[in-house]
């Protein structure tokens, strides 16, 4: 292959230098796209025109230097080419010929598209193949920030003609880590960030000039001094050593659509930027403008934790415009039920003796519903679902199992009551409890979904048609009729999916239950029947995660296409499609109010999305791995999320704040639940425990003042093992659920693994 | 570090021989080598590519290996056929061969048969998925349960004992109470260290809780008591229950006191019930005994060779506990001995030291001889082979001599047959054919002739064996005739009336009889033990159609055992029961005194037991006389 294309390589080689000046901000991927496809010189040379005219300073070094190494590397005919485009006479270094030539040709263009220049460029990487196309067709122009700072333009241009040479990146890269090594200590951790995107983008520009050697020495040399938690990338990175690898290569395009955003303050930047200017170090500068977004904001640059806390997520920090919006956060006003309580509740004061006692309570319960939260969205935010008379039942009796509800404390820890799946032969991969406790729903490798009552009740079928015909409707007892006995069995299994299913849901109202396998679809059951009601088709590719909205009839998905989607359980198509991760979705929660949608992602970023206009209304970044477990606390505040990494972070929704951090499991967080009033977040993990963390005073130390709200810089307390409650260990068994029953007695789910 | 690592990351590449290789599995010869370097980097890129996407499935799926279902599904996602066909195993191995210069791992692919296939039975179909509910925290503790995982794992339980003064506790449950009081006992511990020239045996004082307390004064009731199925449940507890790592110090002092006591009292069936704890306490797997062998040691050894056992030792059969604690030694060898504590050279060393004395009893020598040959056939090779002429000498001077005693005669009737039951099969094993009557006189003296009778019975025991281990029914029929003679000692204990203490040793030679094969294991016959004493149901009928059996065959090598246990156990019902009901008063109130002085045992004891403390120093002393190895063994 070197062989047959030896000449190719210098024709392409020399091709490099012409249109690299041509390029200017717009970075050498683009120029390469073009030169990729349009191998005849003519295109790439009428697209190297498009010098701005900005450039009216010309540095004579620039082109001498151009002109001494192709002398070098005795490519005379491109010198002549050379020559003869820039107009230059043999032995001259007439600048102004250049300029004017350059401004001749296609200075003007250049010009004229320099404000659509990002979107041209950034459509281009998006895929390559039309890339050729807006390459030629629409020249590139320089960015914006080139533009602005007029000095630049030369000493970008004259950058570009080093680029031909691929040892120069080490040069760059070192330099710059010598820089930053010597830079003041209060500016070297903010400065640091911008090691990570640097080195990324430097070595994909050499894998993708074909500087194959030379990338995988630079990977080697540096990688090592990369942050611990980019490490998942790095090793997808060092796969990639080939151009033909990175078509196709998600986490690439990932790098390539995506700026990665950086927070830095604005005496570090100007540092930088000094420095860079005084280097004409124009391959990182233009890396800077190209690939990164620097989130410039006054004040304190911040301390390395700092930064350590919220990076970590494919694509940097969130900007901050990001977490701005406004999030009604409040819980919906509960609906007013007639309460028939009496004369139950009777009973049950009689069975405790003490009638006096509760009254009063149940009226503060009733007056705290009444009173509306400033923060809750008004009630018709989003169409719900009306109650019906069975789901009014199931809220009397809820209300009724809530007053026999433990008050947890760190003093008065829950019991714990853990369901083992055994002989699951490593299949279990979801499982599900209904909100009463009387079910558990487990989602098996091997396509089936089965369903277990835990109370003596057992699942019994509806009667068939025929038989459902025979029955006197008018009968009180109509709804225990219409079941059929011969049918009453422990557990029942559900058939329908063809491939792992990773995600199940009971309804709240317990007659659905969803599932979402890897076989892209949801499925909808009815727990009546037992059998598949809808397949909800939209996603290709495996279903991650799916969860009913607790108020029933929406439900939302999420899987490996990373756009989550939501559905109404009446309509076979989504309602909204939430599309910005740049990952796989892991794990979908609603919001208890139901007007709002989080995701967990593999590109380690929780989003937060309005139910009603469609918007990521919230980033949440700083984890360090992929997310499997969300959690909405109870009063709607506040999110606990955990990762891979084996860390619960806590999010204020109001503030978009990292507001704790629970240190302590050593494997993957599968799930996590807050008590029914909110004080005890319980985990559980692959590392086989269960662990309690004192939530109320998590949130209790949270520094909401104006400094810390507005610029988003969190110190996090250090003392997360105060907050740890408990440590519960199982032998040998994952815990793949956890749920609270009404009376806040903790389930965990697992399956046994001998 | 990490640095190095990545550039492997980086680096990692099918070699091109595997290309090679591959493209001449397909039928592609003469691949040139440009292009397998280029597949080899394209293949290694997708492999990595499909592994990385493998991985999330196997996040997904909740689990820590990767199985081949994740690497098909990750295959679908880049629309490509997955490989069929590899599901079936959790766990494919890949064998490696090397030579040639060229090394290969492969997956051993056998041609199979489809007849063998379809003419095997179906497997059985594997377990359905179902749901079970304990308890892994009540009000914030974790209940020690066989569900949980012990609450101190061996590991922890080692750091406190080896490395008391710094103990971390990794993950540590139940921070609060019982942290502290572990850490109190550690202290105390230590403390008894430093006190040790003044106390031989220091010992740690944990406090219990009221629920453990009464455990620990149902559990040791239980085990001394008469109840056989009560005991039974008693020692199943404690061999299994994983929280008792905090009573096992009285446990311990338990043991070695009531040996103490009772070996002075010469209550056989309380020794026994002693060496059953200390049985189900080595089966427990969740305890790290190391720490209290100073203490079970003692009282093992004691019951190996101490000069008497019982109160009537021409009919009781003490041989049982005998033979039961040396194995039980053998077995704690096996377990603990390491360099830094040579448990087993300083056995070994007291067992040979009492036996080389000419004045050691037969019982004591009986004892001895017991013990070695319990730890092996190497023991056995070295150290009573070679002693095998001198003490067929004694023997035959206590047979066939003038009569000194009855005693006497059994005991070397005893030694007689035990000697020829281990020595047989060993040397069976090492010596050369012919058996020659007269070439085994010179060798092995008195005991000669009989011993070259046994090696026949053993040789062709074994030859007989191989037979069936050709035909696959030695599993089945090995464990058949160990039963049968379960039933028949059970049987023997039929009485009504004192059934507890003779169930005892008729389980007892449940386990010496194995039937001449060394190599069986000895955890199946333990196991029957249970078995037999909770099967229980007796019939007297049995009985004679057994016995008469064993005196048709007296010289069979695993009849004897069984006949000379048997025998005296019928004869046990009648004189041996008030004699031991006679000293149960005495054996109680060891059991009542022990839980009380929780919090102080050895000092509230001595307070406790002022009227039988000079007969107890008298035993002691005794007892130490007659078994170096009991105050040897103290050394911890």
């Amino acid at each position: 292959m070197a062989a047959v294309q030896g000449g190719l390589i210098d024709t392409e080689e020399e091709k490099d230098i012409k249109t690299e000046p041509s390029s200017d901000g717009c970075g050498n991927n683009n120029a390469n796209d073009g030169r990729l496809h349009n191998a005849s010189p003519g295109t790439t040379s009428s697209g190297g025109s498009n010098k701005p005219a900005a450039g009216a300073a010309e540095d004579q070094q620039t082109l001498l230097a151009v002109l001494q190494f192709l002398k070098k590397n005795k490519l005379t005919e491109s010198v002549e080419i050379l020559r003869r485009e820039a107009g230059l006479s043999e032995e001259t270094d007439d600048p102004k010929g250049l300029e004017s030539s350059g401004a001749g040709s296609g200075g003007v263009g250049g010009n004229a598209d320099a404000g659509s220049g990002d979107a041209n460029s950034l459509l281009s990487r998006v895929s390559v193949s039309s890339s050729a196309v807006s390459a030629a067709s629409a020249a590139p122009a320089p960015p914006k920030v080139v533009a602005e700072d007029q000095p630049d333009v030369n000493v970008v241009l004259s950058a570009y003609s080093q680029q031909g040479d691929p040892a120069l990146y080490d040069v760059y890269y070192n330099g710059l880590k010598r820089f930053i090594e010597t830079v003041l200590d209060c500016h070297r951790a903010e400065l640091s960030q911008v090691f990570y995107p640097l080195f990324v983008h430097m070595y994909l520009e050499l894998v993708y000039n074909n500087h194959e050697n030379v990338a995988k020495a630079f990977f080697e040399k540096f990688s090592g001094d990369q942050e611990c938690y980019y490490e998942d990338d790095l090793r997808i990175l060092s796969g990639l050593s080939k151009k033909e690898h990175m078509r196709g290569n998600e986490t690439l395009l990932d790098f390539r659509t995506s700026k990665f955003v950086l927070r830095i303050s604005r005496d570090s930047y100007q540092l930088l930027k000094r420095h860079l200017q005084e280097r004409q170090n124009n391959q990182i500068w233009n890396i800077i403008q190209e690939h990164l977004y620097i989130d410039i904001f006054d004040g304190m640059p911040r301390s390395k934790s700092q930064i350590d806390a919220m990076s970590g997520s494919l694509a940097g920090e969130a900007k901050r415009e990001a977490n701005k919006a406004k999030v009604f956060y409040g819980l919906l006003k509960e609906p007013e039920i007639e309460v028939p309580l009496d004369d139950e509740d009777e009973e049950a004061e009689n069975e405790e003796g003490k009638p006096k006692k509760k009254k009063p309570k149940k009226d503060s319960m009733g007056s705290k519903s009444k009173k509306q939260d400033p923060n809750a969205p008004s009630q018709t935010r989003i169409p719900l679902p009306e109650l019906k008379d069975s789901d009014k039942l199931d809220k009397i009796m809820y209300m009724k199992e809530a007053t026999k509800k433990i008050r947890l404390a760190p003093e008065t820890l829950p019991s714990i009551c853990f369901y083992s799946f055994l002989n699951a032969y490593q299949g279990l991969t979801a499982v599900d409890f209904t909100d009463d406790s009387s079910l558990i729903a487990g989602g098996f490798a091997d396509s089936t979904v089965r369903v277990w009552s835990v109370t003596p009740k057992k699942l019994r079928r509806v009667k068939s048609a025929a038989d459902l015909s025979l029955i006197d409707k008018e009968s009180d007892d109509v709804l225990e009729r219409i079941m059929d006995e011969k049918t009453a069995s422990e557990s029942k299994i559900l058939y329908g999916h063809s491939g792992p299913v990773y995600g199940i849901s009971f309804s709240p109202d317990r007659n659905y239950l969803l599932s979402s396998s890897e076989d892209g679809t949801v499925r909808l059951w009815s727990l009546q029947t037992y059998s598949c009601l809808v397949g909800y088709k939209g996603h290709n590719y495996p279903v991650w995660d799916t969860q009913f909205s607790p108020h029933g009839y929406y439900f939302i998905s999420g899987g490996h296409d990373r756009v989550a989607r939501l559905w109404a359980t009446d309509h076979y198509q989504p309602l909204r499609m939430f599309a910005g991760h740049l990952a796989d979705i892991t794990c979908t929660r609603f919001h208890p109010n139901s007007n709002y949608v989080a995701t967990g992602s593999s590109d380690r970023t929780i989003r937060l999305w309005d139910v009603l206009t469609g918007n990521c209304v919230r980033i949440f970044t700083g984890h360090k791995g992929p997310i499997h477990a969300l959690a909405f606390s109870p009063n709607g505040k506040f999110l606990a999320s955990g990762a891979t990494d084996g860390r619960v972070l806590l999010w204020d929704i109001g503030h978009g704040l990292m507001i704790g951090e629970l240190k302590g499991h050593t494997d993957t967080i599968y799930s996590l639940k807050f008590s029914r009033d909110g004080e005890i977040l319980a985990s559980g993990s692959m590392d086989n425990t269960v662990r309690l963390w004192d939530a109320l005073k998590a949130f209790d130390d949270l520094e909401t003042d104006d400094f810390t709200a507005a610029t988003g810089h969190i110190h996090l307390p250090e003392n997360s093992q105060e907050l740890l409650l408990g440590t519960y260990l199982s032998k040998s068994t994952p815990v793949v659920h956890l749920h609270f029953t009404r009376r806040n007695l903790l389930l965990a789910a697992g399956a046994y693994n001998p | 570090m990490a640095e190095e690592r990545r550039q492997k990351q980086c680096s990692v590449v099918l070699p091109t021989e595997s290309m090679k290789a591959m493209a001449e599995s397909v039928g592609v010869g003469q691949l040139q080598e440009e292009s397998c370097a280029a597949l080899s980097e394209e293949v290694s890129y997708r492999i990595k590519e499909i592994a990385q996407d493998a991985l999330k499935f196997m996040h997904h799926g909740k689990r820590r290996k990767l199985t081949t279902s994740d690497i098909d599904n990750a295959l679908k996602l880049k629309n490509v056929e997955p490989l069929y066909g590899f599901q079936s195993q959790e766990f494919i191995p890949f064998r490696f061969a090397s030579g040639g210069g060229r090394e290969l791992h492969f997956y051993e692919e056998k041609e199979v048969d489809l007849s063998d296939i379809i003419n095997t039975p179906l497997p059985r179909v594997p377990l359905d998925v179902s749901l079970k509910a304990h308890w892994l925290s009540i009000d914030g503790v974790q209940p020690a349960i066989p569900e949980n995982p012990p609450p101190a794992p061996k590991e922890q339980q080692k750091a406190e004992s080896t490395e008391p003064l710094k103990v971390v506790k990794p993950g540590q449950e139940e921070e609060g109470t019982i942290q502290g009081k572990s850490q109190g006992a550690t202290t105390a511990d230590g403390k008894g260290k430093e006190k040790g020239l003044m106390r031989l045996k220091p010992r740690s004082t944990h406090e219990l809780s009221v629920e453990q307390q009464l455990y620990y004064k149902e559990i040791t009731e239980a085990c001394v008591g008469s109840c056989e199925a009560k005991r039974a449940e008693a020692l199943q507890s404690i061999a299994t229950d994983p929280g008792l790592y905090q009573m096992l110090p009285r446990f311990s002092t338990f043991i070695s006191e009531g040996v103490r006591v009772n070996v002075v009292q010469n209550n056989l069936a309380l020794l026994i019930y002693l060496m059953r704890m200390v049985k189900a306490l080595m089966d427990n797997p969740t305890l790290y005994l190391e720490k209290y062998l100073h203490e079970l040691i003692p009282a093992v050894v004691t019951c190996i060779v101490s000069k008497q056992l019982c109160l009537r030792p021409d009919v009781d059969n003490h041989w049982a506990l005998r033979d039961f604690a040396a194995r039980l030694m053998a077995q704690s060898c096996k377990t603990f001995s390491t360099t830094t504590n040579n448990i087993q050279s300083r056995i070994t060393k007291t067992f040979t030291k009492s036996w080389l004395d000419d004045k050691t009893q037969w019982t004591t020598r009986y004892g001895c001889i017991a013990g070695l040959s319990e730890l092996g056939a190497d023991v056995i090779k070295t150290l009573i082979l070679p002693r095998l002429a001198v003490e067929g000498a004694r023997i035959k001077a206590v047979m066939e001599g003038p009569v000194v005693s009855n005693i006497d005669k059994i005991g070397a009737d005893h030694v007689q047959s035990l000697l020829l039951k281990h020595c047989a099969s060993v040397i069976a094993k090492t010596r050369p054919l012919p058996d020659n009557v007269e070439q085994y006189r010179a060798d092995y003296g008195y005991l000669g002739p009989m011993l070259c009778s046994h090696v026949v019975k053993a040789r062709t025991q074994a030859a007989l064996q191989a037979q069936q281990v050709n035909r696959t029914t030695l599993t089945i029929t090995q464990p058949r005739p160990t039963l049968s003679v379960s039933q028949s000692g059970l049987s023997g204990s039929g009485g009504p009336r004192t059934p507890s203490i003779i169930k005892v040793p008729s389980s007892l030679t449940l386990m010496s009889p194995r039937p001449g094969t060394p190599s069986q294991p000895s955890p199946p016959a333990t196991k029957y033990i249970v078995m037999a004493t909770s099967a229980g149901a007796a019939s007297t009928q049995q009985v004679i159609t057994l016995s008469s059996s064993q005196s048709a065959s007296p010289v069979t090598s695993t009849v004897p055992s069984a006949t000379s246990t048997l025998q005296p156990l019928v004869k046990l019902e009648s004189g041996g029961g008030p004699g031991l009901t006679g000293s149960r008063p005495l054996q109680k109130y060891i059991v009542v005194s022990l839980p009380s002085s929780a919090s102080s045992s050895l000092e509230s004891k001595s307070a406790m037991l002022p009227t039988s403390i000079s007969s107890l120093e008298a035993g002691m002393k005794m007892d130490r006389s007659d078994s170096p190895g009991a105050s040897t063994q103290s050394p911890h």
